[in-house]
């Protein structure tokens, strides 16, 4: 090997180190010791050590108001979910060789997934317009309901953020579980046929179990992504003015974070805010890990 | 018989939970093209046949913000971000794929944990970074910092462990090729079908910016599409036409790219979930 086949690869690969440097690692350290300080646009007013978190976790009411809506929306808005995928993906795997168009399906639950989120966002206050929405025209017409002033009252504000997730990431999250079915070996079916199992049975004793994996990969995914929702109840709900709408109940923690750095500036218990919504993110999937690990037992 | 006939009507009943679903996914995709055509987008029941006011409605979208700016400036961002993302990513995707060289493991290792990194985490400093940069209002943190990102590297890495045969390389290296020859004239050439998937993922994840754009180019007369959209949404004045036919621009380019390298880019994004 020559000197230089030696050498290239680590030149190859460097770029991705220098940005790092620069751009993750660098402010991520950055922020945990601003995060000790009260410090606005003008810069450090002095070091108040864990005063921001004290206060986060005591004393500040929107905080536990941010947390407690984003663990509302995770639950319904992004865990949920699961639920649906995973029946649909078995629905678009079933029939292996019968389903025709099961390219197009996946084509179809897979765009909402790449549309932009203010895009999917303005399209869905539309649709939730109150007199002249489509879903108050189905609940009407449909179910005999009272018209929702679905953005204006504190507790639809919720649902329709989680009306838009789910909207936006069942068809994901199908196509992932479709992926997993996929790789289950089809011996095991048979074997099952052959004891006499049902469709139900069957998915219950060999799909789940073997899906395990995958469902861990999906879920943590779920976790990550909806504990920093912002976009949707940032542009849905009027920007920062609003905060969250009616009651703050759009109000999500990054939303929160956000608003702290960057319509409040205050850049200290902002950097606060983000480590604490680390360190929450990260026990959530410590615990996903270990309920996973009991499983597969 | 009654076996055909069972599983026929399965199969019926499939079709109609999947169908829809299907509905419901891409109804809004058609609805806010509808929308764009009706300078008036309320009506009961709402809309659901197109109007002819699309270019009445564009019109006036062009007197509230300067769509045409916000275009340019997301084309541009997109296209530079990801011409640069698709060079630096083949790069280290190739170093990855195709040289053994010693921490490769750790290395790789690392580079895959950086992508479990919540962005926002650094985000503040990250603009007082970026102001101290002189880069605040500029194009740049849009583009520079995701240049070589893991996701690319892992992409790009996936496919170019199988699509370059070892001995084309050895063979190139007797030529008296050197390594950024080689880089250039043996391995893009023959990565393109990857470079595709990855061009079209990292141009869709750029279109689709918001936080960065928000954070970064404040002003909607000088910013991108995502935020001067949702500006003209947080002051509206109700009349909602000319928001739903930038909306439908801006969907535009995304479904026409996708529609194209759909298969592709749904099974390398997923690929990665089977690997975890």
């Amino acid at each position: 090997m020559t000197k230089q086949e030696k050498i290239a690869p680590y030149i190859f690969v460097s770029p991705f180190f220098i940005l790092f440097l620069i751009f993750a690692l660098y402010p991520i350290l950055y922020s945990v010791y601003i995060s000790f300080f009260k410090w606005t646009v003008s810069g450090p007013q002095g070091f108040i050590g864990l005063t921001n978190y004290k206060n986060l976790l005591t004393i500040d009411p929107f905080f536990f108001k941010s947390l407690s809506n984003t663990v509302w929306l995770l639950i319904f808005g992004s865990l949920l979910q699961h639920l649906f995928a995973i029946p649909l993906a078995i629905l678009l795997n079933n029939g292996r060789d019968a389903l025709k168009g099961r390219d197009f399906f996946k084509t179809t639950f897979f765009l909402p997934y790449i549309t932009s989120t203010v895009s999917v966002t303005l399209i869905f206050a539309q649709l939730f317009d109150m007199n002249y929405g489509w879903l108050n025209y189905i609940w009407v017409n449909l179910f005999n309901q009272e018209a929702v002033n679905w953005l204006q009252n504190p507790d639809t504000i919720k649902s329709s953020l989680a009306i838009m997730l789910n909207w936006r990431f069942i068809g994901w999250n199908t196509i992932i579980y479709l992926a997993g079915l996929q790789a289950i070996p089809h011996s095991l079916y048979e074997a099952a046929d052959i004891d006499g199992a049902g469709p139900i049975a069957k998915h219950w004793f060999i799909t789940l179990p073997q899906l395990i994996p995958i469902i861990f990969f999906a879920v943590t995914m779920s976790i990550i992504g909806g504990m920093q929702v912002f976009d949707e109840p940032f542009v849905l709900l009027g920007g920062y003015e609003q905060m969250g709408g009616n009651m703050n109940s759009g109000l999500t923690s990054a939303f929160y974070l956000m608003f702290t750095g960057f319509k409040a500036s205050r850049f200290g218990k902002g950097s606060a805010i983000a480590w604490l919504l680390f360190f929450i993110i990260f026990i959530m999937t410590v615990i996903n890990r270990k309920i996973t690990k009991a499983l597969e037992k | 018989m009654v076996h055909t006939l069972e599983s026929r009507a399965r199969l019926g009943g499939i079709y109609v939970s999947l169908g829809l679903f299907a509905l419901i996914f891409a109804f809004p995709f058609y609805y806010v093209f509808v929308l764009a055509s009706w300078s008036n987008i309320y009506s009961n029941p709402p809309h659901v046949v197109f109007g002819s006011d699309l270019m009445v409605n564009i019109r006036a979208l062009l007197t509230q913000v300067p769509f045409h700016v916000n275009f340019f400036n997301s084309l541009m961002i997109a296209v530079i971000s990801t011409i640069g993302t698709i060079f630096f990513c083949t790069m280290a995707g190739y170093a990855f794929a195709k040289f053994e060289f010693k921490g490769k493991k750790p290395i790789m290792l690392f580079v895959l944990a950086t992508m479990a990194i919540p962005p926002f985490l650094n985000i503040i400093p990250f603009f007082k970074m970026m102001v101290a940069f002189g880069w605040y209002q500029t194009w740049l943190p849009l583009i520079v910092p995701t240049l070589a990102n893991a996701f690319g590297i892992f992409l790009m890495t996936q496919f170019l462990e199988s699509s370059i045969p070892s001995d084309l390389l050895s063979a190139a290296r007797i030529d008296g090729l050197n390594e950024f020859q080689i880089l250039l004239y043996v391995v893009f050439p023959l990565a393109k079908p990857g470079i595709a998937i990855l061009g079209t993922v990292t141009f869709i994840g750029s279109w689709n910016n918001f936080v960065s754009a928000l954070i970064m180019l404040p002003n909607p007369k000088t910013s991108t599409i995502p935020v001067a959209l949702s500006s003209l949404f947080v002051r509206s004045d109700g009349n909602f036409g000319g928001l739903m036919a930038g909306t439908a621009i801006a969907l535009f380019p995304l479904l026409i790219a996708f529609s194209f390298f759909s298969k592709k880019i749904i099974s390398n994004l997923t690929a990665g979930s089977l690997k975890a």
